[in-house]
This record gives C-alpha cells, structure tokens and sequence, in this order.
C-alpha cells in the first residue's frame, strides 16, 4: 500500500492552495512604495564601439528620474564568474570584465547600454528613444570554429584571443586513448551540435531594490534560485556591500531550470540606483527582454569517436567539443562543459580509456550557462547517439550493445574522476523494456504505415551526477564558492516546527517534501512543520537550488539539524520521565520509556524547553533550534533507460511523439508524486530540445528567435502522456535519505532517445542519414528524406 | 505602447468619422495590432475600436445565398455560426488559440492581411466579396501583397461575403512556435470551377494556384495534383523552411485538402 | 485619463485608465489582483487568461477600456468565498497540475472556458484548447489529467501519479 503520510507518501501540495487561487507572491506582485521604473537601452547590434551616449535629450524629459550610463559604473564592480577552469596547458582561463552597463564596446545584442529610471515605464521607454547612441559597427563573430581562427574579430580587445580555455581531460590519459584508437577493431565517428537554448521560466526576471538611508539597509526583491549566492556575488563583487546590510528576497519564484542561479546587471543596477536615487527601483523583464538577457543554454558542437574491439566492447572513447560562451562569462558558464560535462562522459559504460577537450569560446552572443541538466544532458546527447550509430554500423541491437558494456559492479571508479556509488542499469533497461512494450511495436509500426506513416523506436541510457560536491574538490576544480547546504530548524513552544533551509523552491514542491522528512522523523503530522525559504534575512547562509541537488543536499542538511533536535528533545524527554537517556525513545510523536507504557508527548517535551521549570538546565541550554551545514562527500548518480516511439510523416516531416516511456533509478524518493511531476516536465524540456526549440542567431549576431513567434515552445498538443516509473532503487551510499536527485533527469534522458527513433523511422522509410541535428523540425526532416 | 485616445463608435458612419482624426488608426480584436503596439512597431494618436459596433457582428445569409459576416465578428463566432459553410468555419475554429478566437476578428485579419493568417486563404479560396464602408471588392482585387490590401486610408472591412461551394477545405502545416500556418491551402469547389488559395508560402502573401484551380476543375481528386509543383524561389525562406520546403508543402497541403473535401 | 467601472469577480470595480492600459494592468496595478499574471508580449503564453463576460481572453491584449461594463472573472474568484477550492482547482492539486504556479491562474481560466462549453472532452480536445496556455514545469501531462478528472472523467487510465 502506498504511504499516506511521510516519507514515501505522495502528499498533495500545500503551496499549491495560494498558486490555485492567485495568491502567490512572485517577485513582479511586490511594489514598494515611492518605487520608480527602470527601463535599459540595450543594443541591437552584435558588436561595436560605443564611441557615446547621448542623454542630454532624454534627461530632461517628463517623469525622468535619472539617466545611467556606463561611465556611471565604472567605478563598480565586474558582473562576477564564480568559477576558474584551468586548461591542459596548466593556465586559468581568460576571463573579461563584465560591465553592469556597456562601456566602450557592445558585444551582443541585447547588452544594456543605458538605463532611464522614471516614475513610470513608459516613461522611461520614451526617454530612452532620445538617448543618442554613436556606435561604429565591427564584425560580429558567431560561428565558434570561426571564432577562434588567426585574425578573427576578438570580443574582447584585451584578451589574446576568443579561446576562453582549451581544457583537456584527463590530459594524462589521452597518448593512451589515442593508441587505444590505433588498435581498434572498429571506431564510430559522429559530429553534433547540440543546439541553443532558452530557458523560458514563465515567470521573466524581475528585480526590485530598495534602500533605507535611515539605516543604510539594502532589500533586492528577485527572481533567484539562491538568494544567498546573488547577495555574496553582488554585495562582495559588484557593490561593495556588506552581506549584513544587504538583504536578497526570492519569493516565489515562476520556474527557473538554471537561469535564475545567475547573477545578472539588472540586479546589481537596481540594487545601486536605489541608493543612488534615494527610491526603490523597479524593472520587469518583458518577454523579448528576456530573450536577450537571460542566459541561455547548450550551444555545443562536438566531434566524438568510440572505439570497439572485436567483441563490441567499448575501448576507448574521445571528444573534442566547441563550447560557446557568449561575449561574457556568465556565472557558472565555465564549469558546465568541463566538470558537468567531461565527468559523464563514461555514461553508463565500463569504456576504460577517455579524452575529453573542450574549447570555450566567446562570441557576439547572449552569455551561455546552465540550463536544466548543464553539461550532462550535452554529455548524454553525444554518447548516447554515439552508441545507437555503432549498433547500426555493427549491425547489432543497441539495446544489446548497451547491455554488453554496462558497468555492473559499484561502487566504479570512472577513468573521468567521478566514483559512481550505487546503480543498477541492468534493472531500468530491463524495466524499459517491459514498459515500452517492444514486443508490440511491430504492429503498431504496422499500423502507422497503413496510414501512410513511417514508425520509429529509439532508446538510450543516462547517467547524472546530482548534488555537486564535495566543497574542498569544488574549490580545487575552480568553484569559487562553497557547494554545501544549511538548515536551521526552530522547534516553537506548543510543538510546531520552523524549518529555514537555504534551498530554494520555484515549482518543486519543497514546502511539502520537506516537510514530510521532518514529521516523518518526528512523527508528527506534516502541518506541524512550516518550510521557509527565499529570504536571506530569515535563512541560514545556504547554496540554493540547482543541479537537482535540494533533497540530495538541502534535504540532508534538514535532516542533520532535525536530528540534533531530537537528540536534545531526547534528553529533556528522559529527564521528565526521569529515566536513562538510552532507555529514551521517540517514535509517533511521543518519547517513551524501552519496555514501560511511560511516555511523554512530543508538545510536552518542546514546552518544557521554553517553560523550564522542570528542566535539566544544568546540563543543557532551554529552548530548542538547530543549525546544520552539510558538505557531501560525493555527487549523486542518478540513472535511468528512456524509450521513445515516433511517427513521421514522409510528406511533410513532421515528427510525433507516440510513446515516451522513462525508467529512472533514483534512489529513495520521499514524495513520488512530485518526482513524476519533475520528470514529466523534464522529458517535456527534452523533448522539446529535440523536435522543436532552437535559439538561432544570423551571421551578424541578429537574434533570429527572439520570442515566442519564432521560439517553439512545447504545446500540450505537442506532447503525449508520458510513462515513468521509478521503482528501480539503488540508494545513494553518502547522504542520510539516501536519495539522488530527480529534477533534471527528463531533461539529460529524452533527446537522444528522440533522435535515435526519428532516425530509427527514417531507416525504416529507406533512408539512412546516419545523423541528423536537433530540433529534428519537419524541415530538416524533410530535407534528409529526400537528400 | 506610446500613448493614445480610443474612441469606442457604435455605429459605422460613427467610425468612419473617428477614423478622420489625425493619426487615428482603427482596431478590431487588436490580437495581431496591441503587440504590435507594445513593440511601439506603430504610434497611433487616436486608436478607433471597432468592437461595439452592432451592425458589423453576426453570421447571416444574404438572399443570394451567400454567407455574410460582419467584419468584427469574432473567430469563435464564426466556428460556431458559419453552420452552412462548414469549411469556413472549420478555418476560424483553427486560428490560434480559443483566447485569440474570442477576440479576433474577420475584418481585423482580412485587412491586416499578414502573409501567414488563415483567412485570406479562405477569403481567396472562396471567391468571397469585401465589403466596406463604401465599396465592395473581390477578393481577386483585394490582397495586394504582404500586408497590402486594397483598402484606402480609412476604409474599414465591414461585412465579407462568402459563395457557398460545393465542397471545400482548409489544409494547415504549422509553423511550430507562431502556431500560425507555415504554409495552409483552402480549396473550393464550386459548380463552375475549383478555387485554390495558399497563404504563409509566397513573399506576396496569399495567392491562388491557378495551376491547380485548372487540373482539379477538370478532375477533382487530389491525384490531380500529381506532378504538378510550384517554385520555391518567390517563397518565404526563415527558419522554419526553405522556400523549397514551402513550395513541397504547398502541394501536399492542396492534395490533402483535396482528399478530405471530397 | 478615461474612468472605467466593470465588475470583477461579481464585485463592482473602477479606476482611472489611459488609452494604452490594458485589462491585466488594470487588474494588477489599479485593482491590486496579482493573481492574473504576464508571461510574454506576443499573446502566446497565456498566464493572463480571464473571463471577459463569460468568454476566455488575454487580458494583456485587450484595452481596459474595451472592458468597460464587462463583468470580468479572474482567478481570485474561483474559489467558494469560505476558500475552498473549485472542481477545478481541487482537480489541479489532486493530480499535481503545477509547479511553479505561474501558469497556473491561466491555465485554470482555460479549463473553465473548455468544460464549459465542452463539459465532457477528449484528451485531444484538452490539448488543443490549451494551444494558447504555455506551461514550462509540468510537460502538461498532469494539466490534461487534471482537466478530465475536473470534467468527471475516469483518469485512472492515465498513468499514475
């Protein structure tokens, strides 16, 4: 039977009640009063000098507040990149200035150049049509292989070239893997781009500062997936503000998948010009905006090789991958096609030797960072598509292939320096296969080709590293922060509990699971337990919410600071039934006597701790709050077999998703149905990376996608049911929960799977193109049948 | 959006004088123009809506049989009205999304004439008349070209004017993000000839295939069609297809449309 | 400046307007109803769906005062006045219909519109309806189970959880 309470449970959603009846609070709801409007003149061109800025018509124009230029910041702080790579030759990366507004150059469009703040937006709009702006116009570069030739137009003036890194890894092993290569019995090639993204939260980024000079406080109100890491970032680096006179709120917050962790202009620049302007300052991001200033995702292009023996064994494996980086440095831009990315390259697969090089470069672009998955899915994408082409070189099942070269025995120290804990493929591709009903799916190709359709079935496997750790092998990999998680758990007097955990949530429900941990552990029902998040004032420091790490982590960090609450109730429990602390033991809500119907409630106890009349008070402190700060020793490693069926339409191309069926192994899970949920809106993410979205760019760095009318988004009538299961359990060793990390699953899992049965349905149609790049829009589509 | 004055007439000789303002402009359902208007892409200084007018809604038939819809007749209203002339109703059933089809109006589209809207295909493809606020004109008259019409400066679509065919059909391919056609065919056919009107293909905008009018009037079958294609090279070419990969569409949207009137 | 009074969720409502205020400003900034939200400027995605006299639109595409006398619905006034949850929002919590909520309040102005001019929908149906309303946490699986199981049909096909 299902649990219906705790861990395991699938408890509905409390927050879902305020969200159901427009009561949530996101960051565009809160107004302060007096509050002014900025509006940012961005450019719209790629690149070129910015010989001046004008204001002098706009300054003086109705409801202006006051005009900012680049001059105004120059004093300030560069827009920070929290992590430093190092290349194969032993140096740091390069890394340019990121001004918070344009200053001698303009490197993408959509770089802010001006900011008009006025009493109202439209104010401010129409001020910033009379800014005057001198710009010489220079050659954009956009194509990266082009991007890093002899005598390309650089990016940045003072840097030597647009090579921001050229990373190699691990840079021992490649004479190996390269001699592995020589001896290979049969060696499969494969060139991808794994295509550019854009996030698109619902919800665009909005940022509110505000300043009390009475006290020299600062409140920025924004849409962030960590609060804490925007208030170290921006009051260390940017501003200068002390951490204890900056205080960082993200409310709720509408969606994130990563391009909320950034630290972004708009935040810094509203943050300042309320101190400067001695009012609050508001700025919504409209949609447009937001196609040219959030960061955006992907962008690889890769050429990898797989080396076989004449076994199909896998014995080597090498890439060499162009990771774009945009003009800037965004902040955690560095770290995703080498250390999220490099890492996974074993996938799910004992190959013993592998070489990973990756060239970061920079061009007229929108900064790219993470973007749900982060460098794992670009990882999946390569590999998995890499297996299935040599299946069908080799002539043998890529389900078989797969099998044949599964590490089986854990935990396995991969030759990319990840240790994988726990996993069992065998038992998700097994689950796969009975979920994806192979058997049945001659007659359903039958079907589809009565109707004059081409069916098509693809598969792969997937492996993540989840809850990014430990902090000390962080720094030495070139993190710039700490990667740890906190929780601070304050028990009231009549019982309830307060948990502040320094995660952060924008859609996964952790004021529900959470909460289930903490009255699981107690045995106490859920609505006792109150989970506070988003707020740097009522928060211990704590790392936020990314990289599907809150449970993993955050999770552990709860449950750390709940057991040293229920170590020191203990004790005051055994000395209100007056017998040994070991004797003591908690379980549904009450302290009992080992062996004696002698008992004491849970309430009793925490009244005791704030009534200490009778109380232990020599020997402990009263009252009842913990603080716990947890490190992991390790990633997690969730994994998983995805299967997807396609039908496709010879006359147009156009590709429909039939049956996508995932089996997913994430260890313990606390609340399956919000797991389910993030994986449906993964495989969502996936599969709309796969059929349908692309961030494009001309050769002048125009933004060709820039909103919805060219930017296809995924519909419901885009989309099937989707089948997942995650019975398949293989506990993570390291973390008190034992649980792995679901959020980006779907995401890293589906395109590959996509493809494979797009290809899979072209080959059945006649058509073998070996190959074919995401989105797999009918065009392209179209375009390979009849190459 | 810069700022502006709306005027709300009731009646059309009222609109017609509102529209003699300076810089006015008018407004229908407003679903292609307010976003265009926040892009600040137009600046109005009087924007005359047309929504209140009673004499411009609703779905009739005329005593020649045709259909007759006020030009601010919403989308949903024609999917729910237009009863006699099932293919044209089945066309304003499509657009877009039920939010848009609630606001959106015949008039709005047939004089905005984007190149990618589904009316014009309908309007075309049926031989239909539009009527405004001083003329009537043949929809082989009227679309000009992309965003071109024959309306003079202040003339507003009143009234459009369906012939009932036989049997028609509108065929769409979607462009995935816009959700607007990537290239939609609507056929008709009629007692004296077969009508076939493509929109979101050509540079010009909606246009008939006159060569595919010909083969279907003798033999309406989409068999018909085989062989016959159009050139890519005056077709839209973006990021969601080539003008080759339009021109391909072209025929198998006719042929399709051709199979599910028949 | 154009004085508008309409009702809002049976309630009289007005406001001071200019000519370029449209509906979801009215309701935001006038009014103070943050439930109805923007998520683009192309009418696409749909967050601002609400009931313009019974009929579903996009309140950031129409003028306020084009909704002048209107009687407007928003999602403040789905639920009974005690709070409890309509068919429809209960229907959406039951079956996990969101995540991060911002959709949300769109998303269940459409459901409404559907079941009530099509109170027993296919699935295909729902998906379509919903070409206007773009969710990005939730894949839609659970939106469309959620809006059949509101419509009084057994989703116990559907996979579960």
């Amino acid at each position: 039977m299902p649990k219906d309470h705790g861990i395991g449970a699938s408890s509905k959603r409390r927050e879902d009640v305020r969200f159901l009846t427009g009561e949530g609070n996101y960051t565009d709801d809160i107004n302060v009063n007096g509050q002014a409007y900025v509006y940012f003149l961005r450019s719209d061109i790629a690149h070129g000098t910015l010989n001046s800025v004008d204001t002098s018509a706009a300054d003086g124009m109705e409801g202006v507040v006051k005009i900012f230029t680049g001059a105004d910041f120059e004093a300030v702080g560069s827009v920070p990149c929290g992590w430093q790579v190092t290349d194969k030759h032993g140096e740091v990366m390069q890394e340019p200035r990121h001004p918070v507004l344009a200053h001698g150059k303009v490197r993408h469009v959509g770089e802010p150049i001006a900011a008009v703040v006025a009493e109202t937006l439209e104010q401010a709009r129409d001020a910033a049509e009379a800014i005057v702006l001198d710009i010489t116009h220079l050659p954009a570069v956009v194509d990266m292989k082009e991007a890093v030739k002899e005598g390309a137009p650089k990016v940045h003036d003072d840097l030597t070239s647009n090579l921001c890194y050229d990373w190699g890894f691990v840079e021992e092993n490649k004479a190996a893997v390269d001699a592995a290569f020589e001896e290979a019995h049969h060696v499969t090639t494969l060139e991808l781009v794994n295509n550019r993204l854009v996030a698109n939260p619902m919800e665009p980024r909005v940022a509110v500062g505000d300043f009390a000079r009475g006290t020299g406080d600062h409140t920025l109100y924004t849409t962030s997936q960590n609060p804490h890491v925007i208030r170290l970032l921006m009051g260390a680096f940017v501003l200068g503000i002390p951490e204890h006179k900056l205080r960082v709120v993200a409310p709720d917050v509408g969606g994130g998948f990563g391009t909320k962790i950034f630290h972004y202009q708009e935040e810094a620049f509203v943050t300042y010009a309320a101190k400067v302007c001695n009012r609050a300052v508001k700025w919504t991001s409209s949609r447009s905006e937001a196609f040219m200033s959030d960061a955006h995702g992907r962008d690889h292009v890769t050429k990898i090789q797989l080396a076989l023996d004449k076994d199909n064994n896998f014995t080597a494996l090498r890439t060499d991958t162009y990771a774009n980086m945009g003009a800037y440095l965004s902040t955690f831009a560095p770290s995703v096609p080498t250390w999220l990315h490099g890492t996974l390259m074993a996938g799910n697969y004992k190959t013993p030797l592998i070489y990973v090089n990756v060239k970061a470069v920079f061009t007229n672009t929108v900064p790219v960072d993470a973007y749900r998955g982060a460098g794992r899915p670009e990882a999946t994408y390569q590999l998995e598509r890499l297996v299935d082409k040599a299946a069908h070189e080799l002539k043998v099942d890529p389900i078989k292939l797969r099998r044949q070269n599964f590490i089986m025995e854990f935990p396995y120290a991969t030759p990319v320096a990840v240790e994988y804990d726990t996993g069992d493929y065998v038992a998700t591709m097994d689950k796969l296969e009975e979920m994806a009903d192979i058997a049945g799916f001659k007659k359903r190709r039958e079907d589809s080709e009565a109707k004059g359709k081409l069916r098509g079935f693809g598969v792969n496997c997937y492996i993540e590293a989840c809850g990014i750790a430990p902090s000390n092998l962080v720094g030495q990999l070139g993190a710039r922060a700490g990667l740890f998680e906190s929780c601070t758990v304050r028990v009231n007097a009549t019982g309830g509990l307060v948990v502040m955990t320094g995660s952060h949530s924008h859609g996964q429900g952790h004021e529900t699971s959470f909460a289930q941990v903490v009255a699981d552990m107690i045995g106490i029902p859920e609505d006792m337990v109150e989970i506070v998040h988003g707020d740097t004032a009522n928060t211990p420091m704590g790392m936020g919410t990314y990289g599907s790490r809150s449970l993993a982590v955050g999770g552990s960090a709860m449950v750390k600071a709940t057991e040293k609450i229920i170590a020191k109730a203990t004790k005051i429990a055994s000395h209100l039934l007056e017998a040994s602390e070991g004797d003591v033991e908690l379980k549904d809500g009450a302290f009992t006597v080992a062996g004696t119907d002698k008992s004491v409630a849970w309430g009793d106890v925490t009244l005791a701790a704030y009534v200490p009349h009778n109380y232990p008070l020599e020997e402990i402190e009263p009252g009842l709050e913990e603080t716990a700060f947890y490190d992991p020793s390790n990633f997690t490693y969730p994994s998983g077999a995805y299967a997807c069926e396609v039908e496709l339409d010879p006359e147009t191309g156009q590709v429909t998703v039939e049956r996508f069926s995932a089996a997913d192994d994430f260890g313990n899970i606390v609340n399956p149905m919000i797991v389910t949920g993030q994986v449906h809106g993964g495989l969502a993410q996936g599969i709309g990376q796969a059929l349908l979205e692309n961030c494009a760019y001309d050769s002048d760095g125009q933004l060709l996608s820039a909103s919805y009318m060219d930017y296809a988004m995924p519909r419901a009538s885009d989309l099937p049911f989707y089948d997942v299961d995650h019975s398949c359990q293989t506990p993570c060793t390291h973390n008190p929960l034992g649980v792995k990390g679901c959020g980006e699953a779907g995401a890293i899992g589906s395109p590959p799977a996509v493809v494979n049965a797009v290809l899979d349905a072209m080959r059945s149609g006649g058509k073998d193109v070996g190959h074919i790049d995401m989105p797999v829009s009918p065009h392209r589509v179209w375009e390979a049948m009849n190459s | 959006m810069y700022n502006f004055d709306v005027e709300m007439p009731t009646s059309i000789a009222d609109a017609v004088k509102a529209l003699g303002r300076e810089e006015a402009q008018p407004m229908s359902g407003g679903q292609t123009l307010i976003p265009t208007l926040k892009a600040r892409l137009a600046a109005p200084s009087v924007l005359v809506s047309l929504h209140s007018i009673p004499e411009m809604k609703g779905v009739c038939k005329n005593d020649a049989g045709d259909i007759c819809i006020g030009g601010a007749t919403t989308h949903a209203t024609v999917a729910a009205e237009a009863v006699d002339y099932p293919a044209l109703a089945s066309l304003a059933a499509r657009i877009g999304d039920p939010a848009v089809r609630n606001r959106g109006t015949i008039g709005g589209s047939v004089a905005n004439n984007d190149p990618s809207a589904c009316y014009p295909a309908g309007v075309l493809g049926s031989g239909a008349t539009i009527v405004t606020n001083n003329r009537e004109i043949a929809a082989d008259d009227y679309f000009l070209g992309m965003f071109e019409t024959a309306l003079e400066e202040g003339e507003i679509v009143t009234e459009v004017k369906f012939p009932i065919p036989e049997v028609a059909h509108y065929e769409k391919h979607l462009q995935p993000a816009s959700r607007f056609p990537l290239v939609a065919v609507f056929v008709a056919k009629f007692a004296d000839g077969v009508r076939v009107a493509i929109t979101g293909a050509s540079e010009n905008g909606v246009f008939r295939w006159t060569e595919a009018e010909n083969a279907l009037s003798g033999n309406f079958s989409a068999s018909a069609l085989d062989g016959l294609s159009l050139s890519g090279d005056k077709m839209i070419s973006d990021l969601h297809g080539s003008g080759k990969y339009r021109a391909h569409l072209c025929g198998v949207m006719a042929k399709r449309a051709v199979a599910a009137a028949s | 400046m154009t004085q508008l009074k309409m009702t809002v969720n049976g309630k009289a409502a007005s406001g001071e307007v200019e000519g370029r205020t449209l509906l979801v400003q009215f309701l935001r900034e006038n009014l103070g109803m943050t439930g109805t939200h923007v998520g683009c400027d192309t009418s696409q995605c749909g967050a601002c769906v609400v009931h313009v006299n019974g009929e579903a639109v996009k309140s950031c595409t129409m003028l306020a005062v084009e909704a002048n006398g209107a009687e407007v619905a928003t999602i403040e006034g789905q639920a009974a006045p005690d709070g409890t949850l309509n068919t429809i929002q209960q229907a959406f919590q039951d079956h996990h219909g969101l995540q991060c909520g911002f959709c949300t309040p769109g998303m269940v102005m459409s459901a409404a519109a559907l079941l009530k001019d099509n109170p027993k929908p296919t699935v295909d149906d729902v998906r379509h309806y919903l070409d206007g309303n773009i969710c990005r946490c939730t894949g839609y699986h659970n939106i469309v189970k959620a809006i059949m199981a509101a419509s009084g049909q057994d989703v116990s096909a559907i996979a579960a959880e």
